[in-house]
């Protein structure tokens, strides 16, 4: 968690968000470490998908402010996120079902079409994406539509990346495969911030976790440290770790 | 590009879903057409009912083409629609009066090129000023209203009242008489068919907009952006892409061709009214719905099916005629409920 502290990428303080007559994220404080893969747990409504939107713009926040890499993007539009560096893959996927994989990527290329060798590396995480390249992407399973998603959001090099429950109704076969995908992903020096719901994936892969209850964190340190703490799992998640494998 | 982004490594691969294309809109529409012709009993009043219903149908797309994108790409319910086809209509028939006397003089005087030189002025003059007057309606009328589906309803539907008044203020109650280019009026004549010129001009004019729209969709990156933004305008502004330039753009362009439509629907009843957006806007909205939301693919074939339909049923059950439409739309949308070729939403 060190790291985090004194290197961070992204910096949510004091952080509000509301939704109509709903104040959702009250007051939220946390950084993301350059470099690491920091989980957001809590349980549901806990306001984990929000803090992402509020990252990304989707909605705004009410009060507090938001840092990414230094800069100031608590006012800024969506769009301008993308251009930071930050990519977001939401919870629905937000897939374009009417178009092919391939044209899901080529419109997530924002710097011209990628190389072949960009290409060939998201093939070989997701041999899926190759098999299926001029298939419409509404056509795709479940777990294949994920890995569209995650494929689409890192067709190009990104500062950060946001994913919201990458695994929810995945295959445990297809669960092991996104781990393998995500911890390549992290060899790259991709930053990331993943909401996760299955606490087998985010202590595989988490460096620091940071856990949400009531619109607030409530927890947040080195992944290592609440793995090894059923007390604490069971504390501010209901139910341990160990619990969820 | 790179060969990978180009399709060439994943077109080999066997087990990659088939994208087919759904023919059974299409084929409805040709049995409609041959199923038809028994009822009618001769050719010659076939071939022209079935002309006469592709230009009908290909208006109406035209119509409807820039409707049915505006209600997919911003979910707007856009009423005022039928205030840019009447606007259209009026502006091009102000410009085919004033050059009337000097471009459409009748018999020898007449002749094809400066038939065309007052049609096409006429023609982008209805395109300029709906497009101008939907540019104004989406910044002062529609964006204040985005999301709000009751509101963009009344606003919209006040401001299509709002624009008939002023052209009757502008251009008169009355209906001002069209003068249709000599080149565009009478008939080909192939042994007993006659099939109308006009009716030829409309089918082509309409096959172009089509295939304008088809390129422009299926082939540039704006016509991906605009697919993609059809259905899910969130996740396109996530990728990095400013939706509401986009939107301003689609709307513009929509406007335009909704002015495009009313000029040649006026050229086609050979008069234009005040009301006569609000009165054709009826069917635009059927066509935008029976073809799916935010499908141009849909909305050309919905079209054409409403346009045969009138005239089929025009001529063989007159009494059915005026429900023709509303029949249509009622057998699709228990056939397909989100229409012939629906959009898919994230």
């Amino acid at each position: 968690m060190a790291d985090a502290v004194s290197n961070p990428l992204l910096t949510l303080a004091g952080v509000h968000t509301h939704i109509g007559q709903y104040h959702i994220l009250q007051g939220v404080d946390f950084t993301v470490a350059r470099g690491g893969l920091t989980m957001l747990l809590g349980r549901n409504g806990a306001g984990k998908t929000t803090c992402l939107r509020t990252v990304m713009g989707l909605w705004r926040a009410s009060r507090g402010t938001i840092h990414c890499d230094g800069r100031d993007i608590t006012r800024a539009a969506t769009p301008e996120l993308a251009h930071y560096g930050v990519a977001y893959v939401p919870e629905n996927m937000g897939i374009f079902a009417g178009l092919t994989v391939r044209e899901n990527m080529l419109l997530a290329a924002r710097q011209g079409p990628p190389d072949d060798q960009r290409l060939e590396w998201i093939f070989g995480l997701f041999p899926a994406m190759k098999k299926f390249w001029n298939g419409l992407a509404g056509n795709l399973s479940g777990g294949q539509k994920q890995m569209l998603a995650v494929s689409r959001a890192i067709v190009e090099p990104r500062a950060l990346l946001l994913v919201d429950e990458p695994t929810k109704g995945l295959a445990p076969a297809m669960v092991a495969a996104m781990i393998e995908a995500f911890r390549e992903l992290k060899s790259t020096g991709t930053t990331l911030l993943v909401v996760e719901q299955n606490f087998h994936f985010a202590r595989s892969l988490g460096d620091d976790v940071a856990v949400m209850d009531s619109g607030r964190i409530v927890h947040a340190g080195a992944m290592a440290a609440l793995a090894a703490d059923e007390a604490l799992q069971t504390r501010l998640l209901g139910l341990s770790l160990e619990a969820h494998q | 590009m790179s060969a990978v982004m180009q399709g060439n490594e994943g077109a080999g691969a066997a087990a990659v879903p088939a994208n087919r294309f759904d023919w059974r809109p299409l084929a409805i529409l040709a049995a409609i057409m041959l199923g038809a012709a028994p009822f009618i009993g001769s050719l010659p009043t076939w071939v022209t009912l079935t002309v006469a219903g592709l230009a009908m149908g290909m208006m109406i797309f035209i119509m409807a083409s820039g409707l049915t994108l505006v209600f997919g790409l911003m979910d707007v319910l856009n009423f005022a629609h039928g205030a840019f086809i009447s606007v259209g209509a009026y502006a091009g028939v102000s410009v085919l009066i004033a050059l009337k006397v000097s471009l459409l003089a009748t018999g020898a005087d007449s002749t094809l090129w400066s038939n065309l030189a007052a049609l096409v002025p006429a023609l982008l003059a209805a395109m300029a000023a709906s497009g101008a007057l939907g540019w104004f309606f989406e910044r002062v009328v529609i964006r204040p209203v985005y999301g709000d589906h009751l509101k963009q309803i009344l606003v919209t539907m006040g401001g299509l009242i709002v624009c008939e008044q002023l052209i009757d203020v502008l251009w008169g109650p009355d209906q001002i008489p069209v003068p249709v280019p000599w080149t565009l009026t009478g008939a080909f004549t192939f042994g007993d068919i006659a099939v109308e010129r006009y009716r030829v001009f409309a089918v082509v004019v309409g096959a172009a907009v089509f295939l304008a729209l088809w390129l422009i969709l299926s082939r540039t990156r704006l016509g991906l952006l605009i697919r993609a933004g059809v259905e899910n305008r969130e996740m396109v502004e996530s990728l990095g892409y400013r939706i509401r330039r986009l939107f301003v753009g689609v709307f513009v362009a929509g406007s335009a061709l909704a002015g495009l439509g009313g000029m040649m629907w006026g050229m086609y009843q050979g008069s234009v009214t005040p009301p006569m957006g609000m009165q054709v806007l009826v069917v635009v909205f059927i066509v935008v719905i029976i073809g799916g939301l935010g499908s141009v693919g849909g909305c050309f074939v919905g079209a054409l099916l409403a346009g045969l339909l009138a005239n089929y049923t025009g001529y063989v059950l007159p009494k059915l005629a005026l429900g023709s439409n509303i029949l249509l739309m009622v057998l699709v949308l228990l056939w397909r409920p989100r229409g012939l070729y629906p959009v898919g939403k994230a």
